[in-house]
């Protein structure tokens, strides 16, 4: 109680001279262990490298948990400077205006340079509003690749420099590693029905997944996952799993599915780029080759770019003192200097954020040395984005994908057909989409 | 003992062992985990067996631990959880108590209906309504405060009705008597009815400091400063890795560590578990 | 409602003693509370800048929504096979330890400390204890040829959650029945002996029957438990599924509300959540607790 008091009489003592001070701006977030020692660490070299702003890294717990410690602090006038926020929140912020303070606006307003075109364009189309302004400053991004056992491929006669470039490959050797006792299964997914075995099955496709571009052309989209390709390949992962080559593990992330690709049973993952240390750090006793998410040459022969998740910075508005958005801004000046991106992306394996950044790791020779890091970028970067693969942008998308999920595993246990399911799921689906469009426009 | 028979006392071992078994197993597993390196637990069918990592991962842990991450030492979230602990489980057995008090031995207005208001706390998850009762307690300024940590959460419908329940069992005699020698509510309260409540007092005490102890997502909210850290909150900060690389083996070490001052509270509690009390008391 | 035959005369007394407990009820408890209520008559987005009142329009469509009359079901077997799964193991370890004098209290040790596990990691050790590919369980029970899989098999799902939110309440259980049992007087059960009654049959016809108001006092707070304080559990272990088997109220509420941010439609289920529970309880304390011997 005294340490508080006496903390709040400093702070009055401070406010009266405060041009001496630092200004504080709060930056809440969800990352725990190594990388959140990572990102207060950057917070400190920022701190160090000027005086008149003092970021201030807070943890609020996972990321649902922050959001909504985000959102009930904004309702009682407490609010941080800037939060992080997942991806499937997205859609949450950016229908909240009031709340939101646009990343593009925050740097003019406070004359900061911002260079649009210098971004990886993929990670930005994401967090961008119909007009192509950035809304969020990307902090995290990631996508999903392929993570395959090469010592089980080379068991089951299989070349261990060669992963399957599409799914029906993957089905071939899949079997051919089934049946020759390698593993006990061939491949599984995380996000199995929805960001890696929807959205970007979608994405790289070419096929989409909802009207208006995908959700960027306004509330008023619906729900087009449910098209005949699509079905087709639930149905394939139904077959798959029936003859062993195709493993479940769990809705949502999948937790059940890295333990199955760490102990060997199954001989090939796809889960998102950011997992790769972990991954080579789990992986005991084998080899891990990494490529980029197969395609589907049943739909096209040109595959397009993958799409991305983890976490964008919100600047959240209503701050009293306006000084601590000129300390944002400095803040996201600092943060997209490719020193800092580089450094952020090599320790993290989140995907680096500025073609300058990208540009400096080739230049360190970084991505020679670590086989497997470009892969994502290659994968995200390749061709031009189209409104089928720029990105999702729908309200209440954490619902949608548990219906999503809830679906699937009826396509699993044989109850419903892929067709069925995805029909009954784009219906629900849509019911919600209608439900946030209401309560978002008035 | 009413008396001596091998069988059943062999059954009441036999029941016993296999409770335990059944009960501890899951945590013998974190201590298992605990020991072993971070990678361990997910390459191959669980051990079983101790590890090597023992010294190293409670070293780490009680060492340098997140001290870089911004959560304060070990020792200080220590402390944290057992000030929280102790105010919670102190505050709330103490206002329920009075509580049933005034509701089993007194008639009044409104008797019913505020029991009824106290059991509701039970009935509307936390989930709910934690973004109204954040705004309260922003308004009332409680924000990074003991008392913001402490108060909101020590109201107790459980330990009103526990107490409710006992003092029901107590026999009316005794009341009849403390009136007989002419003693006030107040004087039967303190010198009959507590030291009757002792075996339960201790047992809810032991719930509610564990409740107290273990209390996660209010602290995250409310607090911004790390020096309101808890030892709950820390390990959950050490869990919450996105993108899989887990330290299962620190998470779970933590989770042992934070295990063990409950252990003394139940073991310094059972002392207060006298069997054959009331009949002495009688 | 129940009150000694002879009670204390005093005006103001019972308020005071009363008064903390109101107090504190009333501004964290039942101010936020009514305003959740609130919210279930409106539609807004999460950060309430947007807010319309829409009668019963929340209510309607979750009525209307067979996932959710599925997910009723799902509850009722969850809250029944978790009362009395832990109510049952913990009557009977109660029983045991209080048979023992000296090793009792150690027996009560151990019984008692996996309580202090904290929540979020029991359901991390569930997880790993029946994870298909790494965990013991599976692995044992592939010996006996059954192959468990509680992300495909409904079965599977239901006895995994059941099993993990009864094992958080045993030892909980466990301590009350203990207590209660030290408060029943050794005279009645030496005289029942001395009659000639067995130990099971004494424990039948006379501890039993003393020991109703720990019994009562425990099925309601089971109940509740099982109703509201599980979806960490469930979070952990099956999130609900698979295909929504496991998917019980306070869960929906949860992923509906914490995690989706869909506050209207989530504080109408939690409305109907606390209705079914105040209707059951108000039940309990009008047909089973004339059956409770005070």
């Amino acid at each position: 109680m005294f340490k508080k008091l006496s903390m709040a009489a400093v702070a009055v003592a401070l406010s009266a001279t405060s041009s001496l001070a630092a200004t504080e701006v709060t930056w809440w977030h969800a990352m725990g262990g190594e990388l959140g020692k990572k990102l207060e660490e950057i917070a400190q070299k920022f701190n160090d490298s000027q005086s008149d702003y003092k970021v201030v890294p807070v943890f609020k717990g996972t990321y649902p948990e922050t959001l909504t410690a985000a959102i009930a602090a904004f309702r009682a006038g407490q609010q941080p400077a800037i939060v992080q926020v997942f991806e499937v929140g997205t859609g949450t912020m950016m229908a909240a205006k009031g709340a939101v303070y646009p990343v593009y606006k925050l740097m003019a307003d406070n004359k900061e340079p911002w260079d649009p075109k210098g971004f990886l364009a993929p990670v930005v189309g994401y967090y961008s509003d119909a007009q192509g302004n950035i809304l969020s400053m990307p902090f995290n991004s990631s996508t999903p690749i392929m993570y395959y056992n090469k010592d089980v491929f080379q068991k089951a006669g299989l070349d261990p420099e060669v992963a399957p470039k599409t799914w029906a490959e993957l089905a071939t050797m899949g079997k051919k590693i089934v049946d020759s006792g390698a593993a006990a299964c061939g491949f599984t997914l995380s996000y199995a029905a929805t960001w890696v075995g929807l959205e970007n099955y979608s994405a790289i496709q070419n096929l989409p997944y909802g009207t208006l571009q995908n959700g960027f052309g306004g509330l008023k989209t619906e729900f087009k996952f449910n098209g005949k390709e699509q079905a087709a390949f639930w149905d394939n992962l139904k077959k798959q799993q029936d003859a062993k080559v195709f493993k479940y593990g769990g809705p949502g992330g999948g937790a059940e599915t890295a333990p199955m690709f760490y102990a060997q049973q199954c001989a090939i993952y796809m889960g998102s780029s950011a997992s790769r240390a972990g991954v080579i750090n789990n992986a005991k006793g084998f080899k891990v080759g990494f490529a980029p998410m197969p395609y589907d040459d049943t739909v096209t022969k040109d595959p397009k770019n993958s799409i991305i998740g983890g976490a964008t910075l919100w600047t959240l508005n209503g701050q009293k003192n306006p000084d601590v958005y000129k300390g944002v801004a400095k803040f996201f000046t600092y943060l997209s200097k490719p020193e800092v991106q580089a450094d952020w992306h090599q320790f993290t394996g989140y995907l680096p954020i500025t073609n300058a950044a990208y540009e400096l790791g080739q230049k360190q020779g970084y991505y020679e040395k670590t086989p497997g890091s470009d892969i994502a970028i290659k994968q995200i970067t390749r061709g031009t984005p189209t409104d089928n693969s720029r990105g999702l942008r729908f309200g209440n998308l954490t619902q949608i994908r548990d219906l999503i999920d809830q679906q699937f595993e009826t396509v699993l246990s044989g109850k419903k057909t892929g067709q069925q399911a995805l029909d009954d799921a784009a219906k629900a689906g849509n019911a919600i989409l209608r439900e946030f469009e209401a309560s978002n426009s008035n | 003992m009413v008396e001596n028979r091998p069988f059943l006392n062999f059954l009441t071992h036999l029941v016993l062992i296999l409770g335990v078994l059944m009960v501890v197993f899951p945590v013998y597993l974190a201590f298992i985990a605990s020991t072993h390196g971070p990678t361990d637990f997910m390459s191959g069918i669980v051990p079983l067996l101790p590890g090597d990592r023992f010294s190293a991962n409670y070293g780490y842990l009680l060492g340098t631990g997140e001290s870089t991450a911004g959560a304060p030492p070990f020792l200080l979230m220590l402390a944290n959880s057992l000030v929280m602990a102790i105010m919670i489980a102190v505050g709330k057995i103490a206002i329920s108590i009075i509580s049933a008090f005034a509701i089993v031995y007194f008639r009044f207005p409104l008797r019913v209906p505020a029991f009824w208001l106290i059991f509701m706390t039970l009935m509307l998850p936390v989930e709910v309504r934690i973004l109204p009762t954040y705004k309260v307690v922003a308004d009332l300024g409680m924000l990074n405060s003991y008392s913001g940590l402490v108060i909101p959460v020590i109201a107790s419908a459980t330990a009103t009705f526990l107490f409710r329940q006992f003092f029901l069992t107590v026999p009316e005699e005794m009341m009849e008597a403390a009136r007989v020698d002419g003693a006030g509510p107040l004087k039967f309260f303190r010198d009959i009815l507590l030291p009757l409540s002792r075996t339960n007092i201790a047992a809810l005490f032991i719930i509610m400091f564990i409740y107290g102890w273990n209390q996660y997502l209010w602290p995250m909210l409310i607090t911004t400063e790390p020096h309101y850290y808890t030892v709950v909150m820390g390990i959950k900060r050490l869990a919450s890795v996105l993108d899989g690389d887990n330290q299962w083996n620190l998470v779970m070490a933590g989770v042992i560590l934070a295990g063990l001052p409950p252990v003394l509270v139940i073991i310094f509690m059972q002392r207060l578990f006298v069997k054959g009390l009331v009949e002495t008391e009688k | 409602m129940q009150t000694k035959r002879t009670v204390f005369h005093s005006r103001i007394l019972p308020y005071f003693l009363l008064a903390p407990q109101l107090i504190i009820t009333l501004i964290f408890f039942v101010w936020p509370a009514a305003q959740a209520i609130w919210q279930s008559f409106l539609r807004q987005d999460p950060f309430g800048l947007k807010v319309t009142f829409v009668w019963f329009a929340n209510y309607t469509r979750l009525l209307d929504d067979p996932d959710y009359l599925n997910a009723l079901g799902a509850t009722f077997v969850f809250s029944v096979g978790v009362t009395v799964l832990s109510m049952g193991l913990s009557l009977m370890f109660a029983v045991a330890v209080n048979r023992l004098l000296r090793s009792g209290r150690f027996y009560t040790t151990l019984l008692v400390w996996p309580y202090a596990v904290a929540p979020a990691a029991a359901g991390l050790l569930w997880w790993f204890m029946f994870n298909p590919s790494v965990g013991i369980i599976p692995y044992l029970l592939s010996f006996l040829g059954y192959e468990w899989n509680h992300r495909l098999h409904t079965g599977d799902a239901i006895v995994l959650i059941i099993i993990a939110a009864a094992w958080k309440q045993i030892s909980y259980n466990f301590l009350f029945f203990v207590a209660g049992l030290q408060s029943v007087p050794q005279s009645l059960t030496e005289a029942a002996a001395i009659d000639g009654a067995g130990p099971f049959k004494r424990f039948w016809t006379v501890v039993f029957p003393l020991l109703s108001p720990t019994t009562f006092f425990l099925a309601v707070i089971n109940i509740t438990y099982a109703m509201f304080d599980t979806f960490g559990i469930v979070d952990a272990t099956t999130s609900g599924g698979p295909s929504q088997s496991t998917n019980i109220l306070v869960y929906k509420v949860y992923a509906d509300g914490f995690i989706g941010l869909n506050l209207g439609p989530s504080a109408a289920q939690s409305v109907i959540l606390m209705l079914i529970v105040v209707v059951l309880t108000v039940v309990q304390f009008r047909w089973i607790e004339r059956k409770v011997q005070y």
